[in-house]
Protein backbone atom coordinates (compact mmCIF):
# COMPACT_ATOMS: atom_id res chain seq x y z
CA UNK A 1 0.00 0.00 0.00
CA UNK A 2 1.52 3.33 -1.03
CA UNK A 3 2.01 5.92 1.70
CA UNK A 4 1.27 9.56 0.83
CA UNK A 5 1.64 12.30 3.40
CA UNK A 6 1.46 16.10 3.29
CA UNK A 7 2.82 17.52 6.54
CA UNK A 8 4.53 20.48 8.15
CA UNK A 9 6.97 18.29 10.15
CA UNK A 10 10.34 17.14 8.86
CA UNK A 11 10.81 13.47 7.85
CA UNK A 12 13.44 10.83 8.59
CA UNK A 13 14.72 9.42 5.27
CA UNK A 14 16.38 6.38 6.85
CA UNK A 15 13.26 5.47 8.79
CA UNK A 16 11.04 5.87 5.72
CA UNK A 17 13.33 3.65 3.62
CA UNK A 18 13.55 1.01 6.35
CA UNK A 19 9.77 0.97 6.79
CA UNK A 20 9.12 0.56 3.07
CA UNK A 21 10.98 -2.74 2.75
CA UNK A 22 10.76 -4.05 6.32
CA UNK A 23 10.00 -7.77 6.38
CA UNK A 24 9.73 -8.05 2.60
CA UNK A 25 12.51 -10.28 1.20
CA UNK A 26 11.21 -9.78 -2.34
CA UNK A 27 12.54 -6.21 -2.38
CA UNK A 28 15.93 -6.07 -4.07
CA UNK A 29 16.14 -2.35 -4.79
CA UNK A 30 15.10 0.85 -3.07
CA UNK A 31 15.45 4.14 -4.96
CA UNK A 32 14.87 7.43 -3.19
CA UNK A 33 14.86 11.14 -3.96
CA UNK A 34 15.04 14.01 -1.46
CA UNK A 35 14.34 17.60 -2.54
CA UNK A 36 15.94 20.31 -0.41
CA UNK A 37 15.43 24.03 0.14
CA UNK A 38 18.35 25.96 -1.43
CA UNK A 39 19.75 29.28 -0.23
CA UNK A 40 19.77 30.90 -3.65
CA UNK A 41 17.30 31.11 -6.56
CA UNK A 42 17.41 33.26 -9.70
CA UNK A 43 20.58 34.87 -8.32
CA UNK A 44 19.06 36.09 -5.04
CA UNK A 45 19.68 34.86 -1.51
CA UNK A 46 16.65 33.06 -0.10
CA UNK A 47 16.09 33.50 3.65
CA UNK A 48 12.99 31.33 4.04
CA UNK A 49 10.44 29.66 1.82
CA UNK A 50 6.75 29.06 2.39
CA UNK A 51 4.94 26.21 0.68
CA UNK A 52 1.20 26.48 0.14
CA UNK A 53 -1.01 23.68 -1.15
CA UNK A 54 -4.60 22.84 -2.02
CA UNK A 55 -5.81 20.48 0.73
CA UNK A 56 -7.93 17.72 -0.72
CA UNK A 57 -6.68 18.05 -4.27
CA UNK A 58 -3.03 17.61 -3.27
CA UNK A 59 -3.60 14.17 -1.79
CA UNK A 60 -5.76 13.12 -4.73
CA UNK A 61 -3.21 14.34 -7.29
CA UNK A 62 -0.34 12.56 -5.54
CA UNK A 63 -2.36 9.35 -5.25
CA UNK A 64 -3.11 9.51 -8.98
CA UNK A 65 0.57 9.98 -9.84
CA UNK A 66 1.61 7.07 -7.60
CA UNK A 67 -1.11 4.83 -9.08
CA UNK A 68 0.14 5.61 -12.56
CA UNK A 69 3.73 4.78 -11.57
CA UNK A 70 2.63 1.46 -10.05
CA UNK A 71 0.72 0.62 -13.23
CA UNK A 72 3.64 1.50 -15.52
CA UNK A 73 6.50 -0.16 -13.66
CA UNK A 74 6.86 -3.41 -11.80
CA UNK A 75 7.42 -1.95 -8.34
CA UNK A 76 6.16 -3.09 -4.96
CA UNK A 77 5.62 -0.04 -2.83
CA UNK A 78 5.93 3.74 -2.80
CA UNK A 79 6.23 6.47 -0.17
CA UNK A 80 5.74 10.15 -0.99
CA UNK A 81 6.09 12.80 1.73
CA UNK A 82 5.77 16.49 0.88
CA UNK A 83 6.15 19.24 3.46
CA UNK A 84 4.16 22.49 3.55
CA UNK A 85 4.54 25.64 5.60
CA UNK A 86 7.72 27.57 6.26
CA UNK A 87 11.15 26.12 5.45
CA UNK A 88 14.70 27.42 5.47
CA UNK A 89 17.74 26.56 3.34
CA UNK A 90 19.04 22.99 3.90
CA UNK A 91 15.59 21.82 5.06
CA UNK A 92 14.11 18.75 3.42
CA UNK A 93 11.01 19.49 1.29
CA UNK A 94 10.00 16.29 -0.48
CA UNK A 95 10.74 12.58 -0.31
CA UNK A 96 9.96 9.83 -2.83
CA UNK A 97 10.93 6.23 -2.04
CA UNK A 98 10.34 3.27 -4.37
CA UNK A 99 10.76 -0.39 -3.40
CA UNK A 100 11.03 -2.96 -6.16
CA UNK A 101 12.79 -6.11 -7.25
CA UNK A 102 15.33 -4.40 -9.50
CA UNK A 103 16.94 -0.97 -9.69
CA UNK A 104 15.93 -0.03 -13.25
CA UNK A 105 12.22 0.08 -12.57
CA UNK A 106 12.75 1.69 -9.15
CA UNK A 107 14.90 4.51 -10.57
CA UNK A 108 12.48 5.16 -13.44
CA UNK A 109 9.39 5.21 -11.22
CA UNK A 110 11.10 7.56 -8.76
CA UNK A 111 12.03 10.03 -11.52
CA UNK A 112 8.57 9.79 -13.07
CA UNK A 113 6.84 10.58 -9.77
CA UNK A 114 9.04 13.65 -9.19
CA UNK A 115 8.55 14.92 -12.76
CA UNK A 116 4.76 14.58 -12.50
CA UNK A 117 4.64 15.96 -8.96
CA UNK A 118 6.43 19.11 -10.09
CA UNK A 119 3.91 19.81 -12.85
CA UNK A 120 0.63 18.33 -11.53
CA UNK A 121 0.48 18.46 -7.74
CA UNK A 122 -0.97 21.75 -6.40
CA UNK A 123 1.93 23.16 -4.37
CA UNK A 124 3.27 26.73 -4.64
CA UNK A 125 6.51 28.16 -3.27
CA UNK A 126 6.94 31.70 -2.03
CA UNK A 127 10.45 32.91 -1.22
CA UNK A 128 11.53 35.58 1.23
CA UNK A 129 14.58 37.43 -0.10
CA UNK A 130 16.34 40.65 0.88
CA UNK A 131 14.27 42.35 -1.85
CA UNK A 132 11.00 41.09 -0.36
CA UNK A 133 8.68 38.15 -0.89
CA UNK A 134 8.06 36.64 -4.31
CA UNK A 135 6.23 33.64 -5.74
CA UNK A 136 8.44 31.16 -7.55
CA UNK A 137 7.67 30.94 -11.27
CA UNK A 138 7.02 27.56 -12.88
CA UNK A 139 9.82 26.40 -15.15
CA UNK A 140 9.35 25.32 -18.75
CA UNK A 141 12.07 22.71 -18.17
CA UNK A 142 9.77 21.01 -15.64
CA UNK A 143 7.08 20.70 -18.31
CA UNK A 144 9.69 19.24 -20.67
CA UNK A 145 10.74 16.71 -18.02
CA UNK A 146 7.14 15.60 -17.46
CA UNK A 147 6.48 15.39 -21.21
CA UNK A 148 9.24 12.78 -21.58
CA UNK A 149 6.93 10.24 -19.98
CA UNK A 150 4.08 10.76 -22.43
CA UNK A 151 1.89 7.76 -23.22
CA UNK A 152 3.62 4.76 -24.68
CA UNK A 153 7.12 5.53 -23.48
CA UNK A 154 8.26 3.41 -20.61
CA UNK A 155 11.49 5.19 -19.77
CA UNK A 156 12.83 8.68 -20.22
CA UNK A 157 15.01 9.53 -23.21
CA UNK B 1 -24.12 27.62 -6.25
CA UNK B 2 -20.47 26.73 -6.85
CA UNK B 3 -17.54 26.99 -4.46
CA UNK B 4 -14.62 28.90 -6.01
CA UNK B 5 -11.09 28.83 -4.56
CA UNK B 6 -8.03 30.93 -5.41
CA UNK B 7 -4.46 30.00 -4.52
CA UNK B 8 -0.96 31.47 -4.25
CA UNK B 9 -0.23 34.65 -6.24
CA UNK B 10 -3.73 34.67 -7.71
CA UNK B 11 -5.25 34.70 -4.20
CA UNK B 12 -3.07 37.68 -3.29
CA UNK B 13 -3.82 39.55 -6.51
CA UNK B 14 -7.57 39.09 -6.02
CA UNK B 15 -7.54 39.59 -2.25
CA UNK B 16 -9.80 36.57 -1.86
CA UNK B 17 -9.22 32.89 -1.10
CA UNK B 18 -12.73 31.49 -1.53
CA UNK B 19 -16.30 32.42 -2.37
CA UNK B 20 -19.67 30.83 -3.07
CA UNK B 21 -21.34 32.02 -6.23
CA UNK B 22 -24.72 31.49 -7.86
CA UNK B 23 -24.01 31.13 -11.55
CA UNK B 24 -26.20 32.49 -14.35
CA UNK B 25 -27.58 29.72 -16.55
CA UNK B 26 -25.20 30.46 -19.39
CA UNK B 27 -22.10 30.02 -17.21
CA UNK B 28 -21.60 26.29 -17.57
CA UNK B 29 -17.91 25.82 -18.35
CA UNK B 30 -14.52 26.82 -16.99
CA UNK B 31 -14.06 29.32 -19.84
CA UNK B 32 -17.46 30.90 -19.18
CA UNK B 33 -16.78 31.15 -15.45
CA UNK B 34 -13.43 32.82 -16.10
CA UNK B 35 -15.12 35.39 -18.36
CA UNK B 36 -17.90 35.88 -15.79
CA UNK B 37 -15.32 36.65 -13.07
CA UNK B 38 -13.27 38.90 -15.38
CA UNK B 39 -16.38 41.02 -15.97
CA UNK B 40 -15.99 42.27 -12.37
CA UNK B 41 -13.20 44.45 -13.74
CA UNK B 42 -10.18 45.75 -11.83
CA UNK B 43 -7.88 43.07 -10.43
CA UNK B 44 -10.28 40.39 -11.68
CA UNK B 45 -9.94 41.47 -15.30
CA UNK B 46 -6.15 41.70 -14.96
CA UNK B 47 -5.38 38.57 -12.98
CA UNK B 48 -7.69 36.29 -14.98
CA UNK B 49 -6.93 37.80 -18.42
CA UNK B 50 -6.46 35.44 -21.34
CA UNK B 51 -2.78 34.79 -21.87
CA UNK B 52 -2.09 34.67 -18.12
CA UNK B 53 -0.67 31.29 -17.18
CA UNK B 54 -3.50 29.87 -15.09
CA UNK B 55 -4.50 26.38 -14.11
CA UNK B 56 -8.00 25.29 -13.16
CA UNK B 57 -9.24 22.30 -11.20
CA UNK B 58 -12.86 21.12 -11.00
CA UNK B 59 -13.69 18.89 -8.04
CA UNK B 60 -9.95 18.31 -7.36
CA UNK B 61 -9.12 17.19 -10.92
CA UNK B 62 -7.13 19.31 -13.36
CA UNK B 63 -9.52 20.83 -15.87
CA UNK B 64 -9.36 22.86 -19.07
CA UNK B 65 -11.40 25.67 -20.63
CA UNK B 66 -14.05 23.29 -21.94
CA UNK B 67 -14.63 21.40 -18.67
CA UNK B 68 -18.32 21.72 -17.69
CA UNK B 69 -19.34 23.29 -14.37
CA UNK B 70 -22.58 22.62 -12.51
CA UNK B 71 -24.12 23.55 -9.19
CA UNK B 72 -22.33 21.96 -6.25
CA UNK B 73 -18.93 21.86 -7.96
CA UNK B 74 -15.72 23.12 -6.39
CA UNK B 75 -13.67 25.12 -8.89
CA UNK B 76 -10.13 26.29 -8.14
CA UNK B 77 -8.03 28.81 -10.06
CA UNK B 78 -4.27 28.92 -9.48
CA UNK B 79 -0.90 29.65 -11.11
CA UNK B 80 1.21 26.82 -12.59
CA UNK B 81 2.39 24.64 -9.70
CA UNK B 82 5.89 24.90 -8.20
CA UNK B 83 6.20 22.12 -5.61
CA UNK B 84 8.86 19.47 -5.22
Amino acid sequence: MPTIRVQTEDFDVGAEIARLHAGNPKVGAVASFVGLCRDVNEGDAVATMTLEHYPGMTEKALAGIVDEAMARWSIMDVTVVHRVGEMKPTDQIVLVVIAGAHRGEAFAACEFIMDYLKTRAPFWKKEQTAEGARWVDARATDDDSAARWSAGEKSAA
Amino acid sequence: MVRILYFAKLREDLGKSAEDLDLPGDVASVAALRSHLMARGGAWATALAQGKALRVAVNHDMADAATPIKAGDEVAFFPPVTGG
